[in-house]
């Protein structure tokens, strides 16, 4: 388990990080989304043990992370802007990074590295920006580490490289209960693969949660009113979001699907459907009521 | 063997559950037939295992599959109880595009020479 507690984070005179709290569970798959220079890189960082706190503490499985080796072994860290050392080959960062992580699947790199078609042999600057960071998700997939930040690793790869590494993440995930947490922008894809998801917002946590529970808190009707009108059907609900068209109204609503669709039944409309709900739309309701417009934070 | 449709608003291990469950109903999957393990599906289809998870135990809620410790998933004998569901769900859709059919401002006549006629077509 990694736990944040108040951790801030300035740089000069610029607030990076505000206090963020957030708890991620091992074993699961953690999304962090937020917009440009909301501080997910920063936050990656102080997780990984990167970075020092200002302020706050980090740990995993109970231990400070911050020069601790003995839990960095467990952790690695694919940044955005990945370094290599100069005029080196993958085989090269295979030998460093063996050297540093004790655990270190030889097997597994050359397993990866022939699968992925990448000549270890090759210097790294003469590869493209995907296969550089194809290389780094191979090393970090072969270094035992059951921690894995990814910064927006998946941005990089083209469809197939990103099935590929997808279904290397889930193996590991289901084997020795890795714990990926990625940073991206693609709210669509981490849907469909984490299951917990914290939006970040200039440096504070908006809010960190199982991807279930949210969708089955939220509830999107749309309700074509007879007798009696929509806002009576739904009084007593907390009601997010209300757009008219004509005479059909969108509502977003939070109470189970269960308790819409009773509502519904007693509030006996000319029509109706319950609507699933994408991240995103549940993003825009939840942000909405804490005085954000989401629409201009994550798209 | 399964295919997950990213476009499908619905959650993805419902999507799980409901190929798996399709592959039983038709035989595909055969009584006592093990099911790859949470592992197997979970790289074969690049999805979380927490994900694949989920969708066995909701199998297993149902009795459709269950599990021996230490071997895996199987899949149970009888899939009538899947037939009826789904059934079940077929008569629901039917009845919502009838209700459609009668928004767009049919006769219950017109309605019922439709799935007259339909009958027709599935008996030859």
């Amino acid at each position: 388990m990694i736990c944040a507690q108040q951790v801030s984070k300035s740089f000069g005179g610029t607030a990076a990080l505000d206090s963020i709290t957030a708890e991620i569970r091992t074993g699961s798959i953690y999304g962090l989304i937020g917009s440009n220079g909301a501080g997910k890189s920063t936050f990656l960082r102080i997780l990984a043990g990167i970075l020092k706190p200002d302020s706050g503490t980090v740990t995993i499985d109970d231990q400070e992370v911050f020069e601790n080796p003995e839990i960095k072994q467990h952790c690695f860290m694919i940044s955005d802007e990945q370094y290599f050392f100069s005029g080196c080959t993958p085989r090269d960062m295979k030998d460093y990074y063996k050297s540093i992580y004790p655990h270190f699947d030889e097997d597994r790199y050359r397993t990866l590295m022939k699968n992925f078609g990448l000549d270890e042999r090759r210097k790294i600057r003469t590869f493209s920006k995907g296969m550089k960071k194809q290389v780094s998700v191979i090393c970090a997939a072969s270094s035992g580490a059951d921690y894995l930040f990814c910064d927006e690793t998946f941005d990089g790869l083209d469809p197939v490289a990103r099935q590929a590494v997808k279904s290397i993440f889930a193996g590991d995930v289901a084997e020795f209960s890795a714990t990926p947490v990625i940073a991206s922008h693609n709210l669509r894809e981490l849907e469909d693969f984490c299951d917990c998801i914290g939006l970040l917002h200039r440096g504070g946590i908006l809010f960190s949660r199982d991807l279930d529970d949210m969708k089955l808190h939220i509830q999107k009707i749309q309700i074509l009113p007879d007798k009696i009108p929509e806002q009576k059907m739904l009084e007593g609900i907390e009601v997010l979001g209300i757009q008219h068209s004509g005479r059909m109204a969108t509502v977003t609503v939070r109470c189970s699907r269960q308790e819409a669709e009773e509502r519904m039944r007693a509030g006996a409309p000319l029509y109706y459907e319950i609507l699933p709900l994408s991240l995103e739309e549940i993003f825009i309701a939840e942000t909405e009521v804490n005085g954000y417009d989401a629409k201009k934070l994550i798209l | 063997m399964i295919h997950l449709d990213l476009h499908d608003p619905r959650p993805m291990y419902e999507q799980v559950v409901d190929q798996l469950e399709m592959l039983i109903a038709r035989n595909v999957l055969q009584a006592d037939e093990k099911l790859p393990s949470v592992r197997q599906m979970a790289m074969e289809l690049s999805l979380n295992p927490n994900t694949v998870q989920k969708a066995y135990s909701e199998l297993l809620n149902r009795k459709e599959i269950y599990s021996v410790r230490g071997k895996g998933n199987f899949v149970s004998g009888s899939c009538t109880s899947i037939q009826e569901r789904r059934l079940e769900q077929i008569r629901e859709e039917i009845s919502a595009l009838l209700r459609q059919a009668k928004e767009l401002g049919t006769t219950a006549r017109q309605r019922n020479e439709l799935l007259q006629s339909l009958m027709e077509v599935e008996s030859t």
